[in-house]
């Protein structure tokens, strides 16, 4: 069993941290994970992108090019990444960034107005954490405690402040 | 009956591979002398890259490294970064140290590396057979300047005292020769203060020495001991550069 | 206890291990994608009683490295491609001067300046012409995060063994990527360099290292020598990993990035009633001569997968003495194959076979 995700934005919303959090949490829960970036010129002030595997055996190859999941956050990733996603894959939209509505019926979309929740919620810039939250709720693919553990080991002692607003962003998104 | 004179211990007995009246020999010399006074032979590396000196492994007693062709202040970074404690020196030619090994040896400078550098300059590719140097002199006439070095053409010579005495983490920079014995106790006195400066840990030190090249300047020694004097000190003045312990030595 | 599994790049954790190797000395220069390696080294080696240092090129942070291993410390450089080939001259420096120390090339795509994305062309670069004369560097080529440290581990080991330089052939995917790594806990006693030019301190005659040998009997001598040594390596330090080749008709073939990708693909020919197998060569020179020929008696065909127009594919005809057909599979410009590629064409040698 192995899964795949995509999380795709704007360099600066955070998405390679949000793919370095699940899989860490993967990793936390004996599993075997992989995560690469997308590098480059590109990633300052374009778009940027990284692809976690999750998986119960070694990982074959860390790119994805059909993903389970996609998370996405901003236009020209929806229409780079939309048709890529394998069929009964689900796809969670920040809709905040995104207007385009997916025609696709072999897939789940979610539309979470995640940048506005985030910034409503005291949580400004976090909305990649707050997708992460509805990821988890809608598809499992690791535990939540397991997040928790995660964001302890990631992020350092001096910055724990940062921890329960984390956790506070990823409640949000579970609660959607 | 006391001896007044002799090889220095750091100096290996064995005959140059020099031509006549090159003053490479001298140089050595000189080196290994202050080697000897200062009791560092087991605490220093020296290395010599490509020129007329790369073979000069042969002629210390002291551990050497050959290095490629102007790299010798990269080696000596590696050795010195290593081995703090220890003395490092390197020997380079003109064409090794202000044309190919350009960056090298500036970067050392800039970084304040704490080696001491030897820089022979006789304004010729010696080993090769007498090409232009970035060092040859306007109108020399060398193998690659058989009408004489158009600077129009081929560009100025480069002055590295002067240079590097711009770049701040340089502690000594200075220009002797080895003309005379005058000048050559000058050299002396040069040299081991850029080893001194390197035992007090002070920072980069070069000493470049004007030289001859009988053999490819087509002189006899005496000659180019003239034309050292008369054509070359000329364009490159002798000198102090840079010496950042002028000031507290004439304090002495 | 078992050691802890940390999530790092394949850059960091080559550093990470690397230090732990008891690397006193890193020289580099900053060339993407392998960047993180000389971050990773400027901020742990001062920690660690180690040297960073930034060079001015890549000519001389190869040239401090000789200095360094000439001194005898473990000393390391890492670039990428064009980088490496600025290196050259260095390389076979340290080479004849018989010194030990680490080569990290993080391969992206060439000639030129070329792409900053994974590839495989420098393979011949590597195994072949690491610069001029007649000599040859230990290459080791990881698949995932945890090669990328074991193997410089290995490397440096190998190194000094034998006192020539190793390199870590590796690519922007994995240098770039993630990957649970468990760091191997590693014997700081290192071995004796009594060739080393570190001050003889009036105990020993001098050292001398050199590679000027103006005699032409004096430099055969050297050369001869040298090539006596590789071949003891190329007898000892052949390295291969087998999968699912026992049965195989199909042995597909490749290292580093493109091994995984591979590896995905025989899983997948193999539930469409293919079968495939595949040999990953973990050290690159000297090429597993010994496990190529393994598969002879066996495999119908061999298909060769790179990211390159072709270069590993010459050495693999070399070790089945072209007794087996081999075909070949290739991306390049950054691209990686996906696994359906692969498969695809599986197929078609599958189809050709019956």
């Amino acid at each position: 069993m192995t899964d795949s995700i995509i999380f795709a934005g704007f360099g600066g919303q955070g998405l390679l941290f949000a793919g370095k959090l699940i899989a860490y949490g993967g990793m936390i829960e004996g599993k075997e994970v992989s995560w690469i970036p997308s590098y480059g010129p590109e990633m300052r002030g374009g778009t940027a992108n990284c692809s976690v595997r999750i998986s119960d055996m070694p990982v074959s190859s860390p790119v994805v090019s059909n993903p389970d999941y996609l998370i996405v956050m901003n236009s020209p990733s929806y229409t780079k990444f939309i048709n890529s996603v394998r069929p009964g894959g689900k796809v969670f939209i920040d809709s905040s960034m995104i207007d385009e509505k997916c025609s696709r019926t072999d897939i789940d979309c979610f539309y979470i107005p995640a940048t506005e929740l985030a910034h409503d919620n005291g949580v400004d810039g976090m909305a990649n954490i707050v997708l992460c939250g509805k990821l988890l709720r809608e598809t499992g693919v690791i535990k939540t405690e397991s997040v928790e553990n995660a964001l302890n080991k990631i992020i350092p002692e001096s910055r724990k402040a940062l921890i329960e607003s984390n956790l506070k962003a990823i409640q949000i998104g579970m609660d959607i | 009956m006391s001896v007044v004179f002799r090889k220095p211990d750091s100096m290996a007995d064995v005959n140059t591979h020099y031509c006549p009246g090159c003053t490479h020999g001298i140089v050595h010399r000189l080196i290994c002398e202050i080697i000897d006074e200062m009791g560092i032979e087991g605490d220093t590396i020296g290395i010599c890259p490509v020129g007329c000196s790369v073979m000069a492994y042969d002629y210390f007693n002291c551990d050497m490294i050959e290095a490629p062709h102007g790299r010798a202040p990269a080696v000596a970074t590696g050795v010195k970064r290593s081995l703090p404690d220890k003395f490092v020196f390197t020997y380079q030619g003109d064409g090794d140290l202000a044309a190919i090994g350009t960056a090298e040896t500036i970067h050392a400078a800039a970084r304040g590396e704490n080696i001491t550098i030897i820089f022979i300059n006789n304004t010729t590719y010696g080993m090769t057979g007498g090409q232009m140097a970035p060092t040859t002199l306007p109108g020399q006439v060398t193998q690659t300047t058989p009408y004489g070095r158009d600077v129009e053409k081929a560009g100025y010579p480069v002055k590295m005292c002067e240079i590097l005495s711009q770049v701040d983490g340089t502690a000594l920079a200075q220009r002797v020769s080895v003309d005379s014995p005058k000048e050559v106790q000058n050299a002396k006195k040069a040299i081991r203060k850029a080893f001194q400066i390197q035992r007090d840990r002070k920072g980069f030190s070069i000493v470049e020495v004007l030289s001859t090249c009988p053999t490819n300047w087509g002189m006899s020694p005496v000659e180019s001991l003239e034309r050292l004097r008369q054509e070359c000190i000329p364009y490159f003045p002798l000198g102090v550069y840079k010496d950042i312990t002028a000031k507290e030595n004439s304090n002495d | 206890m078992t050691a802890e599994r940390v999530l790092m790049k394949g850059n960091e954790a080559l550093a990470e291990a690397a230090i732990r190797a008891g690397c006193k000395c890193y020289f580099g220069y900053p060339i993407t994608p392998q960047t993180e390696i000389a971050a990773f080294m400027a901020k742990n080696m001062p920690k660690r009683g180690g040297t960073f240092l930034q060079a001015e090129s890549e000519i001389a942070a190869i040239n401090m490295v000789l200095g360094a291993a000439s001194a005898g410390v473990r000393a390391m450089t890492s670039s990428s491609s064009p980088g490496i080939s600025l290196k050259s001259e260095g390389i076979s420096y340290i080479a004849a001067s018989d010194l030990p120390c680490v080569i990290i090339n993080v391969q992206r795509g060439g000639p030129g300046l070329g792409g900053i994305q994974p590839a495989q062309a420098d393979y011949w670069q590597a195994v072949k012409s690491g610069g001029h004369g007649d000599f040859h560097i230990l290459v080791f080529a990881p698949n995932s995060v945890q090669e990328m440290a074991d193997m410089v581990v290995k490397a440096f080991e190998k190194a000094d063994q034998y006192r020539i330089p190793a390199m870590i052939l590796s690519d922007g995917m994995l240098g770039q990527m993630m990957e649970p790594v468990v760091f191997p806990e590693i014997s700081d006693k290192m071995p004796e360099k009594p060739w080393a030019t570190n001050g003889h301190g009036n105990k020993r005659k001098h050292n001398i290292i050199n590679t000027l040998f103006l005699q032409p009997d004096e430099l055969e001598a050297s050369v001869s020598a040298r090539s006596k040594k590789y071949e003891t390596i190329v007898e000892n330090e052949q390295d291969a990993e087998f999968y699912l080749t026992d049965d195989a008709d199909i042995v597909v073939t490749a290292y580093g990035a493109v091994s995984r990708i591979c590896r995905e693909a025989v899983d997948e020919a193999r539930k469409n009633g293919i079968k495939a197998g595949l040999l990953r060569p973990k050290v690159l020179w000297p090429f597993p001569v010994k496990d190529y020929q393994k598969i002879v008696p066996t495999a119908k065909s061999i298909l060769c997968a790179e990211l390159s127009t072709g270069q590993m594919i010459d050495d693999v005809k070399l070790a089945v003495n072209c007794s087996v057909p081999v075909e070949f599979y290739g991306r390049t410009g950054g691209n990686l194959p996906s696994a359906d590629e692969i498969i695809k064409k599986l197929a078609e040698i599958n189809d050709s076979l019956s």
